[in-house]
C-alpha cells in the first residue's frame, strides 16, 4: 500500500460521538467505574447478607433460647441453659467422635491426594491431564446418595470386598480388623472404618484439586535448585515441595474437615448407630423438636473451623499465598 | 600452561599432569529425534572462566545441565575432576548452578535461601547462618538476610542466587545466562563483579550466554556452539580475530564474511574470509586502489557509526568512529583495509 492510497481514504473523526443510549451508558460507567462496581455487587451482597448470613444468625440466635421440657415449647428468652445441655457427656462424645473422624479423614485425604496431585501437576500433559481432571471430577457429577449406597454394597458382608479378600485368602485380615474395638463391627458397612473409607472417597476431589493447583504454581526449577544444592529427593520434598504445597493442603483440608464435620447422611447409611454432629442436629430439630439444642450443635463446627483457620494461619500456611 | 594462550589445545592439556575440571568425550544428548548435544568433546581447565556461547537452541544450556546432572548423556562420557559423572544425581555432585531466573525459594528468607545447601548437608544452624552471612557479604548484600526474595530487585536476587551457590564451595560453578534479565548498566557491573569474584575465589566458572560481548569480555576461553556441536574453542582474541567458520565469524561480532572469489583477489587463496567491520576504512575518493562500493545506510550507535555498504552486490558493514566525516547515502565510496586484517577461515570453499 502506498502513502497515496492511505491518504485517499476519508479521514475518521478525531472524537466520534457516543451514539445513542447504550453508548451514553458505557461512557457513564467509564467515567464512574465505582457505579458499575456497585451495580454488579449489589445483588450478590444482598443475597449473601440477608438470605445467607441473616438466616445463619437467626439460627445462632435460637441457640440462646431454651426449650420447656414439659410443654416442648420454645422459651424465647436469653439463656445459656442450652449450651449447658450441649456440654453433657453424651453430647461431648458426639463432638469428640466427629472431630476425630474429620481429622482422620483430612489426614488420609491429604496422604492419598498428594501423589495424585503431584503426578497431575508435574508429569501429566495433554490427554493425560484431561483424563486426570475427568477421573477426579467424574464422581462429583453423579448423585451423592447413589455413591454412598454403592459403597454400602461394596462394604457389606456379602459385598465385593469380602469376596475379593476371600479369593486372596486374606479374609482373616478383615476379620482381625473388624474384631478390634471402636473401628470394628459386624461388617465394614456397619463400622466406623466403613464410614471413614466412604468419607475419604467422597471428599477426596476437594483435596486433590487445591493441592494440584498449589503444586502447579511451584516452578520446576525450584526442585532442580534444591537438588543442585545437595538435597536428596526426600529433603526436597520436606523443605521445598511440602511447604509450598501447604497452602493447597490447608485449602483442601478446610473442605474435607468442615464437610465431614457437618455431614449427616454418610454416617447414617454407613456406620454404627452412634451419632455424629450432623445427625445430632438432624434428630434434635426433627424428631426431638429441640431447635435451640440443634442450633447450639451447629455452632460447634463453626467454632472448631474458626480455631482451625486461626491455627493454620499461625502455622504460616497462608504465608506462601 | 596458560588458558589464555592462543595455541592452547585441550589435547595436549590432557597429557599433562592436570586433570580437567570438566571433560566431555563424544557426549550426545538426544531428545527423540532432536540432537540437542551431538558428539561434543570438551575440556575445561581447573580455575578458568569458561564461556559457552551460541544462539538459543544451540545446545549450550543442555551441556550445562549435563554437567549439573539434570540431564544424562544419551552417549559418551562426562568426568568432573577425573571422576565419571554419568548416573550420578545432581545432589551428589560438588557442582552448583546459578539459574537463569534465579530459582530462589519463595518461602524462605534470603539467609535461609543461602544457607539451604549447608542445611541439607546437616551443618549446624549457627555455623551455616554465619557462613551464609559471609557469602552475602561476598556478593555485597550484607544485612539483607531477613528479607524475602520477593522484596528484592532483579540484581539483588541475582547476587543471592550467586551467594547460595558459592556458600557450598563448589569445585565448578555453573551459570546459566545469569545476567539475561538485568538491564544494561546492571549487567555491565555484574560482569565485572563476576570476573573479579572468579579471580579471587579461583573456582572454575562455566558461563552460558548468547551475548558475544559478554562472553568475550568475561571469559578466559570461549566455546562457540551451533546445532548441538562446538564450532570453535579458544581465547576471546582467537574467536574474534581468527574465526574458523563462517558461523563463528558471523555470530561473534558480526564480521563481514567474504566469499572465496573475493578473497582470492586480495590474498591469492580460494578460501572463505572474514573481515572485521572496524578494519574497513571508508573514503569518498572516486577511484584508487581499493574496493568500489556504494554507501546504502548509516546507523548511528553513539561512540561509533555503522555503515551498510554495497560493493557490487556484496553487502558489507563497516564501523567508523563517531565524528568521521561521511559521504551522503547513495554516494560512491572507496573501501580499503590492511591485508593482515583479512582472516582466512578453515572452512572449505
Amino acid at each position: 500500500m502506498t502513502i497515496a492510497a492511505v491518504q485517499s481514504n476519508p479521514a475518521p473523526a478525531i472524537l466520534p460521538g457516543s451514539g445513542g443510549m447504550r453508548g451514553a451508558l458505557s461512557d457513564l460507567f467509564w467515567r464512574r467505574p465505582k457505579l458499575l462496581l456497585l451495580l454488579m455487587l449489589l445483588p450478590p451482597v444482598l443475597w449473601l447478607g440477608i438470605v445467607y448470613i441473616g438466616s445463619l444468625f437467626a439460627l445462632l440466635a435460637q441457640s440462646f433460647f431454651s426449650i420447656d421440657e414439659f410443654s416442648g415449647l420454645i422459651n424465647r428468652e436469653f439463656t445459656l441453659k442450652t449450651y449447658g445441655d450441649l456440654f453433657q457427656a453424651a453430647n461431648l462424645d458426639i463432638i469428640l467422635r466427629t472431630v476425630t473422624m474429620a481429622a482422620l479423614v483430612t489426614l488420609a485425604s491429604a496422604i492419598v491426594a498428594f501423589p495424585i496431585a503431584y503426578y497431575a501437576a508435574r508429569y501429566a500433559r495433554g490427554r493425560w491431564k484431561a483424563l486426570f481432571y475427568l477421573g477426579v471430577m467424574l464422581p462429583l457429577w453423579s448423585s451423592y446418595l447413589v455413591k454412598i449406597y454403592a459403597w454400602k454394597l461394596i462394604l457389606a458382608k456379602e459385598g465385593i470386598l469380602t469376596w475379593l479378600l476371600a479369593k486372596l485368602h486374606l479374609l482373616w485380615l478383615l476379620d482381625a480388623w473388624l474384631s478390634l474395638p471402636i473401628v470394628g463391627g459386624n461388617s465394614l458397612s456397619v463400622s466406623f472404618t466403613g464410614t471413614f473409607i466412604v468419607f475419604v472417597y467422597v471428599w477426596l476431589p476437594f483435596m486433590i484439586l487445591p493441592v494440584q493447583a498449589a503444586l502447579e504454581r511451584v516452578p520446576g526449577n525450584l526442585v532442580e535448585a534444591s537438588s543442585d544444592l545437595g538435597a536428596s529427593p526426600g529433603q526436597t520434598f520436606r523443605n521445598v515441595l511440602f511447604p509450598l504445597a501447604l497452602p493447597g493442603i490447608v485449602a483442601g483440608s478446610i473442605f474435607t474437615f468442615s464437610l465431614t464435620l457437618g455431614d449427616y447422611i454418610i454416617p447414617q447409611i454407613i456406620g454404627t448407630s452412634r451419632l455424629f454432629i450432623g445427625q445430632a442436629v438432624y434428630s434434635q430439630q426433627g424428631t426431638a423438636g429441640n431447635i435451640p439444642l440443634a442450633a447450639a450443635f451447629t455452632v460447634v463446627p463453626i467454632v472448631i473451623m474458626g480455631f482451625y483457620l486461626w491455627g493454620a494461619k499461625r502455622m504460616g500456611a497462608f504465608d506462601a499465598l | 600452561m596458560c588458558a589464555n594462550s592462543p595455541s592452547f589445545d585441550p589435547a595436549t592439556e590432557l597429557t599433562g599432569p592436570m586433570t580437567s575440571a570438566v571433560s566431555f568425550k563424544q557426549v550426545s544428548r538426544h531428545f527423540g529425534s532432536v540432537r540437542a548435544v551431538d558428539a561434543v568433546d570438551l575440556d575445561i581447565v581447573p580455575g578458568e572462566f569458561f564461556a559457552m556461547l551460541g544462539p538459543s537452541g544451540s545446545g549450550k544450556t543442555t551441556c550445562l545441565r549435563l554437567i549439573a546432572g539434570f540431564e544424562q548423556p544419551t552417549a559418551g562420557s562426562i568426568s568432573i575432576f577425573g571422576e565419571r559423572a554419568e548416573g550420578v544425581p545432581p545432589y551428589r555432585r560438588n557442582v552448583n548452578t546459578v539459574f537463569q531466573d534465579y530459582a530462589l525459594f519463595p518461602h524462605l528468607n534470603v539467609l535461609d535461601n543461602v544457607a539451604y545447601g549447608l542445611m541439607v548437608k546437616g551443618v549446624g544452624k549457627a555455623e551455616r547462618l554465619k557462613a551464609a552471612e559471609e557469602a552475602l557479604s561476598l556478593v555485597r548484600l550484607p544485612g539483607y538476610g531477613t528479607r524475602r526474595p520477593s522484596q528484592l530487585s532483579g540484581g539483588q536476587r541475582q547476587r543471592v542466587a550467586l551467594a547460595r551457590a558459592l556458600v557450598n564451595q563448589p569445585k565448578v560453578l555453573l551459570l546459566d545466562e545469569p545476567l539475561g534479565a538485568l538491564d544494561l548498566k546492571l549487567r555491565e557491573n555484574m560482569q565485572e563483579e563476576l570476573k573479579s569474584l572468579q579471580k579471587v575465589l579461583g573456582i572454575t566458572f562455566v558461563f552460558v550466554t548468547h551475548d558475544q560481548g559478554e562472553a568475550l569480555s568475561m571469559a578466559d576461553r570461549v566455546a562457540v556452539f551451533n546445532d548441538g556441536r562446538i564450532m570453535q574453542v579458544g581465547s576471546p582474541e582467537d574467536i574474534y580475530q581468527r574465526p574458523k567458520t563462517r558461523f563463528v565469524a558471523d555470530f561473534v561480532g558480526s564480521s563481514n564474511v567474504l566469499p572465496p572469489d573475493f578473497v582470492q583477489r586480495y590474498s591469492g587463496q580460494h578460501r572463505w574470509g572474514s573481515l572485521r567491520p572496524e578494519s574497513i576504512r571508508v573514503s569518498s575518493a572516486a577511484s584508487g586502489d581499493g574496493v568500489a562500493a556504494r554507501l546504502v545506510g548509516t546507523n548511528y550507535l553513539g561512540a561509533t557509526t555503522r555503515l551498510a555498504l554495497d560493493a557490487n552486490g556484496l553487502m558489507l558493514h563497516a564501523v567508523v568512529p563517531a565524528g568521521t566525516s561521511l559521504p551522503a547515502e547513495g554516494e560512491a565510496v572507496l573501501l580499503t583495509f590492511n591485508r593482515e586484517s583479512l582472516h582466512l577461515m578453515d572452512e572449505p570453499a
